[in-house]
């Protein structure tokens, strides 16, 4: 194998456009949704522990840092659930025109933030 | 000029070049369909301060049906994580390190859902 020849993908050699972007922001998410699992798993551990591990997990998820740790997250999720339906959808072979893809990728960001928001509106904590 | 990577038996059965064919595929949509109500479930829960406090956390966690849904949950999730995780080692990690990165990103995703299950099932078989 050859190491100095360059590897796809070279996303610099184009110019950002509402679909790479999506696309990017999907694999993004899934990173930050993945530490988001082992945070619910430590989390839950936290709670298995008693009322003071418990305490603590909350006392750090609800400050400021913490906040806004999950609110990426939320957002996070929203985005990639919303996303994905959106790539079954393709899986199922619809949805392929141009005007298509570009009225998908514009749903989800609205759909998404919209989401997120009302979730964090409703929030009680 | 036509690059043959599979051979023709294995072609026709349409299995790939590994014999995994579409398991990774396949496994990847299903948990996604799965996710889809369960972390709607989990964040509406959530939301309705079902993890307000200690006491209200494990009372709503003891519940069958939510502890249920959060063994789920994590099972979907974890395994949606790892399948994900490690599309991203393939095609971004160039080197050897590849198969190390995918080795730990799926026993790290295997230890993260058997530690949450047992907390769930710790506060579900809680006296």
């Amino acid at each position: 194998m050859s190491h100095r020849r360059p590897k796809s993908p070279n996303m610099q050699n184009y110019r950002p456009q509402l679909t790479s972007v999506l696309s990017f922001g999907h694999r993004l998410s899934g990173v930050a949704l993945s530490l988001g699992a082992f945070g619910l798993a430590g989390w839950l551990m936290a709670g298995a522990s008693g009322q003071d591990a418990f305490g603590s997990a909350q006392a750090l998820l609800l400050s400021v840092p913490g906040r806004i740790a999950l609110f990426l997250v939320t957002l996070a999720l929203f985005y990639h659930l919303c996303n994905g339906v959106r790539h079954l959808v393709w899986d199922s072979g619809r949805g392929f025109e141009l005007r298509a893809i570009y009225a998908g990728g514009w749903t989800v960001v609205g759909t998404s933030l919209i989401l997120a928001l009302a979730l964090w509106t409703w929030w009680p904590a | 000029m036509t690059i043959r990577h599979i051979p023709p038996f294995a072609r026709a059965r349409g299995l790939g070049a590994a014999g995994h064919g579409t398991a990774h595929w396949w496994a990847q949509r299903v948990s996604a369909a799965g996710l889809v109500p369960l972390v709607l479930w989990f964040a509406l829960a959530l939301a309705g301060g079902a993890a307000a406090d200690h006491a209200k956390l494990v009372a709503w966690l003891a519940a069958p049906l939510n502890s249920g849904l959060m063994i789920l949950l994590l099972m979907a999730g974890f395994h949606h994580a790892a399948l994900g995780l490690q599309v991203l080692a393939e095609d971004y990690i160039h080197s050897g390190a590849r198969f190390v990165a995918v080795a730990a990103i799926q026993l790290a995703c295997f230890a993260g859902a058997v530690f949450g299950i047992a907390s769930v099932l710790r506060v579900a078989l809680m006296p």
